[in-house]
């Protein structure tokens, strides 16, 4: 143990106990002031209540708690539930049956997930994997507006959890690597119209680059950037996809958001950065023009989505506070840079990585080993991080008590072989396998706690399976998180250790929650049910003898299948 | 990333008389995927599996199952949703493969009235055109590969090539759009001809990439692993109706290849 802990000194949302976005807080924190769970009791912790989502498939979402109400959002078909906290066993109030595209479900690219609905104004708002966002009376649960966005033909879908600042509602859209170009849209919280849209790739226009445009790297600055760095009309089919959480500053009105990787994937056919993929973007929340840009994966190799959480601090750094936003981002690399102007302060390896040799803080470049770039028909072995990449969207949280992040992420190593044929019903081609194994350890997954201002890991819990649950930390100290396995665990956020555990009915990939009940107790809550990327081996039944399963997680996770089952069941928690 | 999952929609019992009382013979088609296949079995490889069926005293039946590619196998075929696969490459990892119907190779396509003989990937004629090739899964079609050594990595143009996107690459050749297009020859010849395109097929040349990736493919069917018995059937069935099936192949322009020139 060690590492110096310095408090968070910046102003964070007053707490009302209530969990009414995915993110907690515009911050991202994941931090809840409620101190009654703490290291104290929590190994009293039992359960209180279940409500069964009735889909067996990867449960992402963060259940939301507003008036009294818990709302659950299910993997597609994507039915929404309001649950009513009043009374024993918290019946179902109402439930809300969006009826999508059945189409909608072969588009997915990893699993059939949702991450969340988000409250606002009297209203419950939620997207759906068939690309529509839907706002309903949080009351009655009466359909208010239904706006369609993301075209499920071209392969577009909504995972994600949508934000409200004021009266827009942003979403952005989900989908495979090839086909699709990205966006975030804001639309009125009112009616549902599209306010803007701002475009991830293509001309400045389209991008909402305009004169408050100041990115802080010279490779950012120039015209039409996101047409110029793809070859001729790559860029309409370049990614960018925008299925990650929002942050957002009320002090300086801008909201935070990362966009993914480029498309296609084999990277030699689209020579150039790709702007804007795999980045950082920060917008004005009221027009939706950008102020700043850092890419931190430029011409991408390895489907290194840029779409991690932004976590925003105020930093004491050498001296003098910072409004930094915090990321730990796929590539490797735990960015700190300054949410005011872009530019990065510090980028600090947090896992072993064969790909990269640091980041050039003049310049912002990411240095890579060129000699583990892949090459379409050749084989490159140990690819480290792998393309879920160090961590990938499961979200961290922050304790301003103990000033650490709570990282849940990979230790993965990749091989990528060259295939002999594979075919598209008809069209026969030569594709890439990739096989997944652990990296240095032998575990694929780790919690741990990060010193965002010494740069340094405080401690570490490592499991055998990839963490692909969120955390949570609270005043009580404790650091809430789910393993692949079905383990629902509190960590002492000090020191790692397990304080409580309980094992639920199947893995966990969802985000916890907590909040005061309507009798003053604090509850905890969280969705198990095994799925996502890696999950879908086990929710989509695949064959684990093919390693490329699930796009390469069939090797890494060939056990999986004999440890836990589908499932699809919320589990609240609280003391006796 | 991308896992499309293919996922059975639906048994379409086709109507036949004749064999009303035989036992099915289950085959995996795309419904939306000319001239391959398609829901109402227009497509060549419908006509194809009906006929080989027929020739078996087997019904026919189709288990529509959405696109091929990654985790196709794995999901649909081995999962027993259907006997057999149609239009598979030759020798096919994890399944037991029959001789090839036909051969076809990747063909540049160029406008009729431009007379040029664009056949190589180091062609001078490429330089400044802007080639539109398949995007199969996460990925360009295969000459990608040659076109990316030989220099012409920043005119690629991705396109989507199923359902009703399938047309678009040979219409933006014609309409000038594009200068000139790598397209998997049955897709190209079906639709210059079905569209009344006045477009130019050629083989690419060399057939097989320094890399070793092949631009030519042999195409069968292909039954489950263990399935010998069905495999042997349908390689004396394909053998007595090769020349119905050379008809059948001709009616779409499939640009074919000799099996023996690999």
């Amino acid at each position: 143990m060690g590492g110096q802990i310095h408090p968070y000194t910046g102003a964070m949302e007053k707490d009302d106990g209530q969990w009414v976005r995915a993110t907690k807080d515009y911050a991202n924190t994941r931090y809840s002031s409620l101190d009654q769970i703490n290291t104290g009791n929590v190994g009293n912790l039992k359960v209180a209540w279940t409500f069964n989502t009735g889909v067996p498939r990867g449960q992402e979402a963060a259940p939301i708690v507003v008036n009294n109400t818990m709302y659950v959002v299910a993997p597609w078909p994507n039915k929404l539930f309001a649950l009513d906290l009043t009374k024993p066993g918290a019946p179902l109030k109402w439930s809300y049956d969006p009826n999508p595209s059945r189409a909608a479900k072969g588009e997915a690219c990893c699993d059939w997930v949702n991450r969340g609905a988000v409250f606002a104004d009297g209203k419950v708002i939620y997207n759906t994997l068939d690309g529509f966002t839907i706002a309903l009376d949080a009351n009655s649960g009466k359909l208010l507006w239904r706006t369609h966005l993301a075209d499920i033909s071209k392969g577009e879908t909504i995972t994600m959890a949508p934000m409200v600042v004021h009266d827009k509602v942003f979403v952005g859209d989900s989908g495979g690597e090839y086909g699709v170009r990205g966006w975030l849209t804001a639309l009125s919280t009112k009616d549902g119209k599209v306010v803007w849209q701002a475009y991830s790739t293509g001309p400045d226009k389209e991008v909402l680059i305009g004169d408050r445009f100041k990115p802080y790297y010279a490779s950012d600055k120039g015209t039409d950037l996101g047409v110029k760095t793809w070859p001729p009309d790559a860029w309409r089919i370049g990614g960018g996809t925008v299925w990650g959480f929002l942050s957002y500053d009320p002090s300086t009105n801008l909201i935070y958001y990362g966009t993914s990787n480029p498309g296609p994937w084999n990277p030699e056919v689209r020579p150039g950065d790709n702007k804007w993929t795999s980045g950082v973007f920060a917008r004005d929340a009221d027009t939706g023009q950008a102020v700043w840009f850092y890419q931190m994966s430029p011409h991408d190799l390895y489907d290194w989505d840029g779409i991690n959480e932004n976590i925003l601090l105020d930093l004491p750094l050498n001296g003098a506070t910072r409004k930094v936003l915090v990321r730990a981002d796929r590539n490797g690399y735990i960015y700190v840079i300054d949410r005011t102007t872009g530019q990065v302060l510090s980028a600090t390896l947090y896992v072993y990585s064969t790909t990269t040799t640091g980041v050039d803080l003049q310049t912002g470049d990411l240095k890579r080993d060129l000699s583990k770039a892949p090459k379409t028909g050749q084989e490159i072995r140990n690819i480290c991080p792998t393309a879920p990449g160090a961590k990938d969207w499961q979200p961290s949280s922050f304790s301003p008590r103990t000033g650490l992040l709570y990282i849940p992420h990979e230790n993965m190593c990749a091989d990528e072989e060259a295939e002999e044929a594979n075919y598209i019903q008809g069209t026969p081609y030569v594709g890439v396998t990739d096989r997944f194994y652990a990296g240095p350890g032998g575990n694929e997954g780790e919690l741990m706690a990060w010193d965002p201002i010494n740069g340094k890991k405080v401690w570490t819990v490592t499991d055998k399976y990839p963490m692909w649950s969120g955390t949570l930390a609270t005043a009580g100290d404790v650091v809430f998180y789910g393993t692949m396995e079905g383990w629902f665990r509190a960590a002492n956020a000090r020191t790692g250790q397990t304080l409580w555990q309980f094992k639920t009915g199947s893995g966990i990939v969802g985000q916890p929650v907590t909040y005061r009940g309507p009798d003053g107790k604090q509850y905890v809550a969280i969705l198990s049910g095994v799925g996502g990327w890696p999950g879908a081996i086990v929710a989509g039944d695949l064959d684990t003898r093919d390693g490329n399963a699930a796009s390469g997680w069939g090797n890494a996770l060939s056990d999986l299948k004999s440890v836990t089952t589908p499932g699809g069941t919320l589990y609240v928690f609280a003391l006796p | 990333m991308s896992l499309r999952s293919p996922s059975v929609c639906l048994l379409l019992m086709l109507a036949s008389v004749s064999v009303a009382t035989a036992t099915p013979l289950r085959f995996c088609a795309d419904p939306d995927n000319l001239p391959f296949s398609n829901h109402a079995a227009q497509g060549f490889d419908n006509r194809i599996a009906m006929l080989v069926a027929h020739d078996l005293h087997r019904q026919p039946v189709f288990a529509w199952t959405r696109n091929g590619g990654r985790g196709f196998l794995r999901e649909t075929f081995n999962k027993d949703k259907c006997d057999v696969l149609i239009g598979v490459p030759e020798h096919l990892r994890g399944v037991l493969t029959t001789t090839p119907y036909y051969r076809s190779s990747y063909m540049f396509v160029t406008r009729r009235r431009e007379r040029l003989q664009i056949a190589s990937f180091d062609d001078p004629n490429l330089n400044g055109r802007k080639i539109g090739l398949q995007a199969l899964e996460d990925n360009l079609a295969p000459p990608s590969l040659a076109l990316i050594r030989t220099g012409h990595a920043a005119q690629l143009v991705g396109f989507n090539s199923s359902g009703a996107h399938a047309p678009d690459i040979v219409r933006a050749v014609a309409n000038g759009h594009l200068g000139t297009a790598v397209v998997w020859g049955p897709l190209a010849g079906y639709f210059t001809a079905r569209d009344h395109l006045p477009l130019k097929l050629t083989p690419v040349s060399p057939l097989v990439d320094l890399s070793g990736v092949p631009f030519a493919f042999a195409i069968s069917m292909a039954v489950h692993k263990h399935d010998l018995q069905l495999r042997d059937q349908l390689n004396l069935s394909l053998a007595k109706l090769k020349p119905t099936i050379t008809r059948i192949l001709a009616e779409y322009n499939v640009p074919t290849l000799t099996q023996e020139a690999r």
